[in-house]
């Protein structure tokens, strides 16, 4: 067994672990910031793992009406951001599965466990869970090529679309994190991230209207083990879509030799970059209102400007 | 006698033992005689192309058949796929239309025509003169528009669709023969090898002007943008085994035409502008195409605007390959175009799926308005399991069919930008501001079909019956599931292992651009040349490891309860009446909103106020329609005009024998005059 396949196994494992048991307690930090930045005490960053525990021992419900696909839905995301959790450069820049770990492949899967969760929500067969399919997919559908354009800029310089390759290249030549071209996509990719993840100004995760709802509308038939996966998948989509931020333009810490020690302080770099990304993220919706849904477009189009323009900054500022 | 002679000639004959039967066997045994032979054969058809794809070639010529130049064959590794693929569809859609064809369409006529369509899909391919490739062509446009037009007595639309698609499919054939013409002229002979051999000696004006005739022609055999317009009328209109055949098989002959045109005879000519056309037209063509997929409530209609998304798809992998190899990198031509024919190949696999899950909707609801549908899961499982999978790899979604060859075209448009420090004159600026865009056309297109399949699939099968012929549906007759199934296997295989067939049609388009094997045989899609590895396989497995697991390990920590069954959350107002779903309308009416400018729907609110007061309203009537744009800024001129040019030309015909017998002399004057003069 080679050094690199050992590297990708052991972190690939360590990552999908650190990612499952450290997704909440990102979510508890970004609750805990916005508490405290309004003023309030809060419940404490364990608050979420709290609720999922208490969540996953309740019996499980099964609304009339509803088929496999309801049932189904929420094991599908958690598992599709499981795999994405193991894969994808967060603590070793070495991946377990190299013909996975593609960063088309990573957004596909992610839109994959979305377009689960919208399925389920027309399975319900209320007005509020088409709502919410019908607006989740809307964003998935104009976030697209936002995403996809930033990676064709990300992927220019290393030559390949494989997250290993981009981490390494980014790690062997440090200034090109400073590059118009590096800028411009992060920027386009924070958008997208927030598009992605449910965040203001696109959606607001702390809503209790079901108008103005888009994720929480399409979950809202779900109780007990499985409202928990779904807080628990959603939780982790937010850790993977930071992490991935985090390492594909800050990759420095990121183990790169199997080692403990390099491991250990692989785990400590990848926590301390997505807490510091949540918490940034967090203090900024403080300042945020949401946007009505029709002005989505118009921030998303903005978006993918910034991406072609990091296309094509690699060529006329190089 | 090798064995790609011997599968066509069995395909041949096999296909006139049928039209022979569909003629002489009773009603009620027709169906099956002729649906079990005609898929005999497909199968021929099938095994002919993988032989040809496996290294044997074939030609021979029957100067007996047609007059003055008789029939050429020739199976080379390009028709060979098509081949193959056109053979696979007509296997599947002639099992279905066994259990399909009791309902009014197992008339003599119908039947007979059907193995003449599939021969004819088969014969276009294998073609190998341009007398024998418009003869087939030509044979291919008659039988299917008999076919569409099988079931004119029951519904209205079918004539006028029909109509559409003679007028549209015989310009195309004229553009065509035009186009062929004009390159057989200066040969030798009209035989392929000949007309490729004279190419070198046309002017870049004339192959210019041939090319863009053929691909006018060819386009809108594929349904490419703006010539479209009789696709969303016919394929749904057809029956659909018929329509599975026609979209999933017919449109990719327009491709192979296109490819066969400008990647083999007129290779020499190739000149940049014509692979930025076909890249232009096909982004269009996807763009536009899954718009109007997105807004469409019809399911057969739905399926065919997506027919042209995927054509359009396909044509900018050819047309990024024909670019590729105009700034000399064969290597990202041969992979672009790979990925151009695994498109055609995955394409054709789902949207056969797609089109008879769908024709099992329509056979057990008698409807195809998603408007009305839903809840079809309980009745009919496995064909909504099978229109399931479709969506899957329609929508270009890992691990679906489809996502492979994105995936692969994306590879291929990422790569054709050298990294920033090369040399300036390695990418031509046109490369710089086409490829991002081509990128981006792509991924809309793919967001695009997520949110139709996610339509599709989840409002016409999932949630609620909206109708009482939705909630009373039952399953179809076991040969049409059969014919789903086999369809069904093909997608699946082509997601999982895609390598059975990319490194072989990897070769093909690396024999047209003169290149190494883009791909490498292996069990992940590996490529040559350039870095990208995927493998779909590890994907599956690893999404199925994660299931387990996340099913397990809650079990195993918090217990295990039993589920109850529990109300929907309705307010507190009493159970829901499916009148309150979302709806297909509904469920697109965001990105309609967003896509307003391009879409221009027409909205008309029509308020009844009470007798007695203004203030108090009796009704309110809303309609809304999404009008193809295209038609009618295209096509509703020209029609006027000809209208109008037809009203004028009725004042010559009085009705006077005597001015008809004038209209002939003066006719036959001129026509010495002019014989003389020249």
């Amino acid at each position: 067994m080679t050094d690199s396949t050992t590297l990708g196994l052991v972190g690939g494992l360590l990552q999908a672990v650190v990612i499952v048991a450290g997704a909440p307690l990102l979510v508890g930090l970004m609750r805990q910031v916005r508490a405290r930045m309004e003023g309030r005490v809060g419940a404490g960053i364990r608050q979420p793992w709290r609720d999922l525990r208490k969540q996953f021992r309740k019996e499980p419900i099964t609304p009339r009406g509803t088929s496999e696909v309801f049932r189904a839905a929420p094991v599908a995301m958690v598992a599709i951001t499981l795999v994405v959790a193991a894969i994808a450069p967060f603590v070793t820049a070495a991946s377990p599965l190299p013909g996975v770990a593609d960063l088309f492949v990573v957004v596909a899967l992610l839109a994959t466990g979305t377009v689960a969760i919208a399925l389920a929500g027309i399975d319900t067969g209320t007005a509020f869970g088409g709502m919410g399919a019908s607006r989740e997919t809307t964003i998935l559908a104009l976030v697209e090529p936002t995403a996809l354009v930033a990676i064709f800029a990300l992927s220019v310089r290393a030559g390949s679309t494989n997250l290993s390759a981009i981490v390494d290249s980014t790690l062997a030549e440090p200034s090109a994190v400073l590059s118009p071209a590096a800028l411009l996509a992060a920027a386009a990719l924070v958008l997208v991230i927030v598009a992605e993840t449910g965040r203001l100004p696109v959606d607001n995760p702390a809503t209790h209207l079901e108008l103005t709802m888009v994720h929480e509308a399409m979950v809202l038939e779900y109780a007990g083990p499985d409202l928990a996966l779904i807080e628990l998948g959603s939780a982790m989509r937010s850790a993977v879509y930071l992490g991935l931020l985090a390492n594909l333009f800050v990759p420095w810490g990121i183990a790169t030799e199997a080692g403990v020690l390099a491991l250990l302080v692989g785990v400590v770099a990848f926590v301390v970059k997505v807490g510091v990304l949540g918490a940034a993220l967090a203090a900024a919706e403080v300042f945020l209102a949401k946007v009505r849904l029709f002005r989505v477009p118009e921030l998303l189009a903005g978006s993918f400007l910034l991406a072609l323009l990091a296309v094509t900054a690699s060529y006329v500022l190089a | 006698m090798n064995t790609v002679e011997v599968a066509l000639g069995c395909a041949a004959g096999s296909a006139l033992l049928a039209v022979l039967a569909a003629l002489v066997v009773r009603r009620r045994a027709r169906p099956a005689v002729v649906g079990t032979l005609t898929a005999i054969t497909g199968a021929a058809g099938v095994v002919a192309g993988a032989a040809a794809l496996l290294g044997e070639r074939f030609a021979v010529e029957l100067p007996w058949i047609v007059p003055l130049s008789g029939i050429a064959l020739t199976v080379d590794g390009l028709g060979a796929a098509f081949l193959a693929v056109s053979g696979a569809v007509a296997v599947a859609a002639a099992i279905y239309g066994i259990g399909y064809s009791h309902h009014g369409l197992d008339s003599r006529g119908v039947q007979a025509t059907f193995p003449l369509f599939v021969l004819s899909l088969l014969l276009v391919p294998a073609a190998g003169s341009i007398t024998t490739f418009l003869v087939c062509w030509e044979l291919m446009a008659l039988t299917s528009l008999v076919l569409v037009v099988s079931e004119h007595r029951r519904r209205a639309e079918v004539a006028s669709a029909a109509r559409w698609y003679a007028v549209m499919t015989h310009l195309g054939f004229v553009a065509v023969l035009i186009g062929l013409l004009i390159l057989s002229a200066p040969a030798d002979g009209d035989a392929f090898a000949a007309v490729r051999a004279a190419a070198a000696d046309l002017s870049p004006a004339v192959a210019g002007t041939a090319f863009v005739l053929c691909l006018a022609g060819f386009g809108s055999k594929s349904g490419i943008v703006p010539l479209h317009a009789w696709l969303p009328r016919a394929h749904p209109e057809a029956p659909s085994h018929v329509s599975a055949l026609m979209s999933a098989a017919m449109v990719n002959l327009g491709v192979y035409g296109i490819v066969r045109v400008g990647f083999d005879l007129l290779a020499v000519d190739a000149e940049r502008w014509w692979w930025l056309l076909v890249l232009v037209l096909g982004a269009i063509s996807a763009g536009y195409g899954i718009l109007q997929a997105v807004v469409s409530t019809d399911l057969k209609r739905l399926l065919a605007h997506s027919t042209t998304e995927n054509m359009g798809l396909v044509l900018v992998g050819v047309g990024a390959s024909g670019l590729f190899a105009s700034i000399g990198s064969p290597v990202l031509a041969a992979l672009a175009l790979t990925a151009a024919l695994m498109h055609v190949v995955g394409h054709a696999a789902f949207k056969t799926l797609l089109f008879l899950a769908a024709g099992s909707v329509l056979h057990a609801t008698g409807t195809r308005d998603l408007d009305s549908l839903g809840g079809l899961r309980t009745g009919m499982p496995l064909t909504t399991a099978a229109f399931g999978l479709g969506a899957l790899a329609a929508s270009a979604l890992p691990p679906g069919t489809a996502f492979v060859s994105e995936w692969v075209l994306l590879q291929s448009l990422i790569h054709g930008l050298p990294a920033p420090d090369a040399a300036p004159a390695a990418a031509p600026t046109v490369t710089v501001v086409v490829l991002p865009l081509a990128v981006a056309v792509v991924a809309l297109t793919a967001g695009l079909a997520v949110v139709t399949f996610v339509k599709a699939f989840g409002v016409g099968f999932l949630a609620r019956p909206r109708s009482d012929a939705a909630a009373h549906a039952i399953e179809s007759p076991a040969t049409m599931l059969a014919g789903m199934g086999l369809a069904a296997v093909a997608a699946t295989v082509l997601a999982v292992a895609p390598t059975l067939v990319l490194p072989t049609l990897g070769r093909v388009a690396a024999g047209l651009v003169g290149s190494p094997a883009p791909i490498a045989d292996a069990v992940s899609v590996e490529l040559v040349g350039v870095t990208g590895l995927l493998s779909p396989v590890l994907v599956v497995v690893a999404l199925v490891v994660a299931a387990v697991l996340v099913v397990a390990i809650p079990r195993v920590l918090a217990g295990r309860r039993a589920r109850r069954e529990a109300r929907l959350w309705d307010c507190g107002g009493g159970p829901l009446s499916p009148r309150t779903e979302y709806t297909a309308t509904s469920f697109a009416e965001p990105l309609q909103r967003v896509f307003d400018t391009v879409l221009q729907p027409v909205q008309d609110v029509d308020v009844t106020h009470h007798q007695e007061s203004r203030y108090l309203i009796a009704a309110v009537e809303y309609r809304r329609r999404v009008p193809d744009r295209i038609e009618r800024h295209l096509y509703e001129p020209v029609l006027s005009f000809v209208t109008r040019w037809g009203r004028a030309g009725r004042a010559l015909a009085t009705g006077s024998v005597h001015r008809y017998l004038g209209y002939g002399l003066c006719t036959l004057c001129a026509l010495m005059l002019l014989l003389v003069l020249a």
